[in-house]
Formats: C-alpha cells, sequence, structure tokens
C-alpha cells in the first residue's frame, strides 16, 4: 500500500513535471465544469429566485422536485443524456456523443437543480425582507428576480461554489457520455478512475490530490473575489 | 408597474395631480381570518387636502387598514373607491407606502432611489434621484451603502424613495415608531413638506403628539371598528365617545 | 456613475462568459475534430489498459490520417454501445455475442484479430490449492470445494462470459454461493483486480491486464496454459446501413490495416516487460 508521504510528493512532482498531457486534462476539467457551472447558474438562480419570490401554481412540487433533484446520482444523468445523444438516440444527428459538449450537457444537468435549490434558499430569506416593499412597488415578476439576484449575489457565489465542487468531482456522468478518450474527453476524475483500475492506486490518489488542490484553489480564489467586491460594494 | 409622472426635475411643477384619486370612499370594509374577525364594517371619506391620521390602540387593525388601501391586503368583504374608480394599475401608479420598518435594498443610498425610476433615461434618473436626496436632506449620504445610514436617514430615504414615482397619495405606517425625537422632528417635516408639494398624506400613528403635530383629521379605530372620524381640533377637544375619551387619556393600552 | 440594474447583470455575466470562452478558446485543439477526420472505437479495457492499443494506433494514424479514438468498457457494454450506433468499429473478446451482434444486422462482419489467455490469480497463500492445477475446470472445482472467495466481474463482459462458461463446465452453479465466497463486484477487470486483491480473493482475468496490473500486492498466476483459457479478439465494422452515422470508409480502413500485415506486426511487436501480450491470428487472406 502507498502512504501518505509517497502519494504528496508524486503528487507534488506530477504537478512540476509541467507535462502537457496533464495540464491538458487538467484544462478539460476545468473548462467543462467552468462552462457547467456558468450554464446552470445560468439558469439555475432565475429559476432559484422565481422560486423564492413569485408564487405560481406548481411552485411546490417544482421546489420539491428541484431539492430531489439535487442528490441525483452523475450515472442517471449520464444515461439520460447518452440516451438522448446516441446516433440511436432523438438527438443522435448532431454527433455530441463522446465529445467535451456531450460532458457539458450533463454536468449542467447535474448542477443546474443544485444551484437552483441553493439559491432559492439563499433568495428565500432576502425575498421576506423585500416582500412587501415590492409588491407595493408592484415590481413586475422579472424585475423582483433581477433585484434578488442583484442583492444577493454574494451569497449566490456559495451556490455556484457548490455547484462547481459537484461538477469538478463526478466522475459517473463524464464517464458515460465523455467515454474517456483520450486526449479528446478524458479529464481528472476520469483518469483517476482509469488508473485505479489499472492498479496505479499512489497515481490515482495523487491526482486525486492534485483534483483537490485545484478545487481549493478555484474556491478560494472566487471567495476572495467575493470578498473584496462586497466590500468595495459597502465601501 | 411603476410609471413616472413628468420629467420628474421639478416636484413642484407637477403637484396636485393627486386630487384625481380623491374622495376616497370607503365602504364597509371587512377583513377575516379563521375565527377572527379582524376588520369589521369600516367606512369613511377623506379628502384630498389634508394630511389625515389613522390611529388607534394596537390591534385595532391600523396597518392592516392601510394595507387593504394600497393594495397589499385584499378586504373580505366591503370596497372602497378612489375618486368613483376601484383600483386599478392607474391607481395603484399614484401610491406609494413607507414601512415601519424601513425596508431598503442592500445598495447605495442613491441606487435606492435609482431602483424605482424606471422608464427615465439615465441622465433623467441622476437628476431626479439628487433632487430627492436633497429633499430628504441626504446629499452627503448619497454613496453610503443604505444599512449604514442612522435610523433616522433610512426612514427619509425609505420616504424619498416612495416620492420617486410622485404619489397622488403617500401611505406611512408608524414611520416614527423607532426613532428618537429630533429624527422624528425630521420626518414630521419631510411629511408636511410633502404634503405642501401636493400629495394626500395617509398616516399610521400611535403617538397622540405625532397625531396632533401632524394630522389635519383623524380615523380613530379600535378591534378593527370605526370608532370616530374627526378634525384633529375636535377630536382632541371634545371627542365624541367614551372610546375616545379614553384613548385621549391614555387609558387605552397601547 | 450610475448603471441601470440589467447592465449591471450583463457585466456580471458577461465577464463570467468571456473567462469560460477564453478557457474554451485555449482548449480548442484538444476537441476540435481534426482534418483527417477521427472514428470511434468500442473496446475493451483489456485492450486499452495494457496500453496496446496506445502503442499500435499511432502507427495507423501515421499512415492514414485517421484518428482513432477508443472508447474503453467492457465486452457487454461495448456490444450494447455498437448496438445504438455509437462507434464505427468494435473491437471485443466474445466471439458468440460478437456473432449474434453480426447476425443481427448490428454488424458488417467479424474478423478474427489476436488472441492471448486467460489465467486465475489468487494470493500466494493459495487456500485453495490451485497452484500447478494444469486442467481449469478441476481447480474450480477445488476452488467451489474449498469455499475459497472468487471475485467476478460480474458485469457481462468478455472475461466475464468466459469465466461462465468455465463454471457451466464444472458444473458448478456460483449463483447459489454468491455474496458467500464468490462475490460478483459488477465493474470493469481492473477494479475487480483491486477487489480480489483486497479480499484475498481468486479471480479470473485476462493475461494482458494481469501484466500491466500494477496493485498486484502478493497475488500470483496460479493456474494458466490450459486450451479452454484460450481468449480470442474479433473485429467488425458496425453496420452503417443501420446506422447512417457510422463512418463505415475510415473504419473499415481501421479493420483492413488491423487485420492485414503492418496491424499484425504491430500486435506482435508490443511488449510488456518484455513479454508479448497479445498474439495476432487474422486469417492470411485479409
Amino acid at each position: 500500500m502507498p502512504d501518505l508521504s509517497s502519494i504528496f510528493a508524486l503528487a507534488v512532482g506530477l504537478v512540476f513535471s509541467f507535462d502537457a498531457e496533464l495540464y491538458a486534462i487538467i484544462g478539460l476539467s476545468l473548462a467543462v465544469s467552468l462552462t457547467a457551472v456558468f450554464l446552470g447558474a445560468l439558469f439555475g438562480i432565475p429559476l432559484g429566485a422565481a422560486l423564492a419570490s413569485l408564487s405560481f401554481p406548481g411552485r411546490g412540487a417544482l421546489t420539491a422536485i428541484i431539492n430531489a433533484f439535487m442528490g441525483l446520482p452523475p450515472v442517471v444523468v449520464g444515461l439520460v443524456v447518452y440516451l438522448m445523444l446516441s446516433r440511436s438516440g432523438p438527438l443522435g444527428v448532431l454527433g455530441l456523443l463522446y465529445t467535451p459538449t456531450a460532458m457539458i450537457i450533463a454536468q449542467t444537468l447535474l448542477v443546474m437543480p443544485l444551484i437552483a435549490a441553493l439559491s432559492r434558499q439563499t433568495l428565500v430569506e432576502l425575498n421576506s425582507e423585500y416582500d412587501e416593499l415590492f409588491r407595493s412597488l408592484r415590481l413586475t415578476a422579472w424585475q423582483r428576480i433581477t433585484a434578488l439576484i442583484w442583492d444577493g449575489r454574494y451569497g449566490l457565489l456559495t451556490a455556484a461554489l457548490a455547484g462547481f465542487g459537484r461538477a469538478i468531482a463526478e466522475v459517473g456522468a463524464v464517464m458515460i457520455v465523455g467515454g474517456n478518450i483520450e486526449h479528446v474527453t478524458r479529464v481528472m476524475t476520469t483518469t483517476i478512475a482509469l488508473e485505479t483500475s489499472k492498479g496505479n492506486l499512489a497515481l490515482a490518489l495523487a491526482l486525486g490530490l492534485v483534483l483537490i488542490t485545484i478545487s481549493i484553489l478555484v474556491n478560494a480564489a472566487l471567495l476572495s473575489l467575493n470578498k473584496t467586491a462586497r466590500r468595495l460594494a459597502y465601501a | 408597474m411603476l410609471k413616472r409622472m413628468d420629467d420628474g426635475t421639478s416636484k413642484e411643477t407637477t403637484s396636485r395631480s393627486g386630487d384625481s384619486l380623491f374622495p376616497l370612499e370607503v365602504s364597509n370594509i371587512g377583513l377575516e381570518t379563521v375565527g377572527q374577525s379582524l376588520l369589521r364594517d369600516v367606512s369613511f371619506t377623506l379628502a384630498a387636502e389634508t394630511k389625515t391620521v389613522i390611529i388607534g390602540p394596537n390591534g385595532a387593525g391600523k396597518s392592516l387598514l392601510l394595507r387593504i388601501l394600497n393594495g397589499l391586503l385584499q378586504p373580505t368583504s366591503g370596497h372602497f373607491t378612489w375618486a368613483g374608480r376601484t383600483t386599478d394599475a392607474a391607481v395603484r401608479a399614484r401610491q406609494a407606502m413607507v414601512f415601519q420598518r424601513p425596508v431598503l435594498l442592500r445598495r447605495s443610498t442613491e441606487a435606492n432611489i435609482h431602483f424605482v425610476l424606471n422608464g427615465l433615461s439615465l441622465a433623467e434618473r441622476n437628476t431626479r434621484t439628487q433632487a430627492l436626496l436633497e429633499q430628504a436632506g441626504l446629499t452627503s449620504r448619497a454613496k453610503t451603502p443604505a444599512r449604514l445610514l442612522s435610523g433616522g436617514e433610512q426612514q427619509r430615504l425609505a420616504i424619498a424613495r416612495a416620492l420617486a414615482t410622485d404619489p397622488g397619495v403617500l401611505f406611512l405606517d408608524e414611520p416614527c415608531a423607532n426613532l428618537d425625537p429630533s429624527a422624528t422632528k425630521e420626518i414630521e417635516d419631510l411629511i408636511n413638506a410633502t404634503h405642501a408639494s401636493g400629495t394626500k398624506i395617509i398616516l399610521v400613528t400611535h403617538d397622540l403628539g405625532q397625531a396632533r403635530r401632524v394630522g389635519d383629521d383623524v380615523v380613530f379605530l379600535s378591534a378593527g371598528r370605526l370608532v370616530e372620524q374627526a378634525t384633529v381640533q375636535d377630536f382632541f377637544a371634545h371627542p365624541k365617545t367614551a372610546l375616545g375619551r379614553a384613548f385621549i387619556r391614555g387609558e387605552i393600552v397601547m | 456613475m450610475q448603471t441601470t440594474l440589467a447592465k449591471k447583470v450583463t457585466i456580471m455575466v458577461g465577464t463570467f462568459g468571456f473567462l469560460v470562452s477564453v478557457l474554451l478558446l485555449a482548449l480548442q485543439p484538444a476537441w476540435a475534430a481534426d482534418g483527417g477526420g477521427f472514428i470511434i472505437l468500442q473496446s475493451t479495457t483489456s485492450t486499452d489498459n495494457s496500453g496496446l492499443l496506445k502503442a499500435i494506433l499511432p502507427k495507423f494514424r501515421d499512415k492514414s490520417g485517421i484518428e482513432v479514438r477508443v472508447v474503453a468498457v467492457g465486452t457487454g457494454q461495448a456490444i450494447k454501445n455498437s448496438t445504438n450506433g455509437d462507434g464505427d468499429v468494435l473491437l471485443v473478446h466474445a466471439k458468440a455475442s460478437e456473432e449474434k451482434f453480426v447476425a443481427e444486422g448490428h454488424g458488417v462482419a467479424r474478423t478474427d484479430v489476436m488472441y492471448n489467455d486467460f489465467v486465475i490469480v489468487g494470493p500466494d497463500a493459495d487456500p485453495a490449492n490451485l497452484k500447478g492445477t494444469a486442467d481449469v475446470i478441476a481447480a474450480l472445482q477445488k476452488l467451489a470445494a474449498a469455499e475459497s472467495l472468487f471475485a467476478s466481474r460480474g458485469d457481462n463482459s468478455g472475461t466475464h462470459k468466459a469465466e461462465m462458461r468455465l463454471w457451466k463446465a464444472a458444473g458448478i452453479d456460483v449463483a447459489k454461493s454468491s455474496g458467500a465466497w464468490y462475490r460478483a463486484t459488477g465493474s470493469g477487470m481492473g477494479a475487480t483486480l483491486n477487489t480480489s486483491v483486497g479480499l484475498g480473493a481468486y479471480a479470473l482475468t485476462d493475461r494482458a491486464t494481469w501484466l500491466s496490473f500494477k496493485n498486484k500486492a502478493g497475488h500470483k498466476v496460479l493456474v494458466e496454459g490450459n486450451p479452454r483459457l484460450f481468449n480470442q479478439y474479433g473485429i467488425i465494422l458496425v453496420n452503417p446501413e443501420k446506422h447512417p452515422g457510422v463512418k463505415a470508409k475510415a473504419g473499415q480502413a481501421f479493420i483492413d490495416w488491423l487485420t492485414g500485415a503492418d496491424g499484425q506486426a504491430a500486435i506482435a511487436a508490443f511488449k510488456v516487460d518484455g513479454k508479448q501480450l497479445f498474439f495476432p491470428n487474422a486469417p492470411k487472406n485479409n
């Protein structure tokens, strides 16, 4: 069994080897997951804001569904997207299966409910504070949603970061729709799965360490950016 | 939707347009929830010219009545009309509300006013915002986050924001409940100035001193019923009802 | 200077979108289909994990300009994916399933490509005393009698199918012992080997995966060299008449190369630690 210090040394060695292939894999992981989070937030945040502030028929049911979908197994999402994008599926003609685009689609579907549910939780409190004012001002639904999103933007970053955490760490969906094809759809998590299956446990763990480090760096960067922006806004 | 009333650069030139909303005729309004009657059979008529104060002890239904008039609550019985019209979009656009605890957006002081100025060009919005800030004595606080203002400043900002759309009627729900005397004085001055420029004032207060200082006429509620309606002078000098007399003497617990 | 809310939101979204696009553009070469085009090869983990495909595919690309993108899954999954048309060429090792695939019209024709063999690996302590047992059927009977732990793929892969054939020949119904000494992992070869190492269990694996597997711990090859352990790989072009998206021309070019002199020589030349892992046996007239 590999010991922890040798794994750590291996991880450091990997990062400073400046191996083009490793960096391409890291880059693809970031590109796919960040794009998915961007798209997930683009739809998820307004959806969460709508659930938090508007009353419409089916709101309760939709909230329950979104909350349940927060914990959807990535493999299931991967399977659904696979069936859609398969050449014998309804969107097969697009030829998207086994491409990074397919991975982005799968991860977007994976993180969107999470971002929507967390956004709803964040904005529900803000909405109860603003509700009477907004009703008194006769705001339209869209004005309400944009105002809530803007005023709650610092809290919403947390929702987006949770989405990023889920996206960058999942392997089930990208494995199925990406196929883990070398130089094309191989990302950090599928590489870790592959190395594990080859019995390269030390390498797999070292890659896991690199993945966690990148995840921490992304989180730290966005949170400090957030903090600075918040300070400037209150300056 | 908010609608602008004029070019907004000069408050004075747009005054008295509020007349068209009045008289406000309230007929037999009631509000019930499960097993409880919060307002019963309330009827009165208000003219445009006056500053009306709605007074009464806690639980009298003052704030509920104000919310009904502002359209935030639906009465379960009765109806009311603005110069003969039921509340429609045009009527709603002429109303503005100030709450007991000011609800301020998590933005700068000026951005709070900017927010409600829809449908204007950026230059017009900026000019109008500066004018309102000046009116409320908040020019030096324009860039300050609204939540860092003092209690009195926050309430003045809430009033300035309510005035941004040049309303024909301004509802105020205990705006000075949490303020010290000097801050209260500033709010009352702002209310008087607003009235002077042509906006009907409907003020809910439990402060008899404020009712005397600000009000022209009184709507006195107790336990969800209208007890008395009179001019401020008449009400405080010769209350017609035993409840009114007790209330003035402070014998009804607030 | 005041800006409207809509503008602020647009700027916020736009900035983030811009950053993402820059990242994507930087990665453009990684995912753009290049001029020569590419085909999807549905194959098994044994051919990919052993390093065989990585060693031989560049030779084909240099010659033809066609990139072969490998999706490495179990044989069962690879056949299922190809049945859906999600692949141009299928390279797997379960002859009966492959022939069924062709017979049902999903594939054009099946050709032998190469073979290697299965081995039974197990802990050094060898509790069922299999070492040196030449007859694989006898070995399995001993294993069942001793109720020694056995880790199975349990995933309908080529190796799993071969294993089931062997149990059947040995007259043992493993389903009855599932969960007891017989453990179906339902996962790939590598994961199953990790499990067998972790449990100290026996397992059936193809030799190529075993030789390139890095987490052997104390496990060793205990049973090998029996004709029943022969492992034949076949290659099939997915039927373009059934799935119009199939790149038939490029796929056939790959099949012709792999079963031709150059491809066969490349397979023979592939060695791990000096040992040849796959033995080309495509029909000569091909």
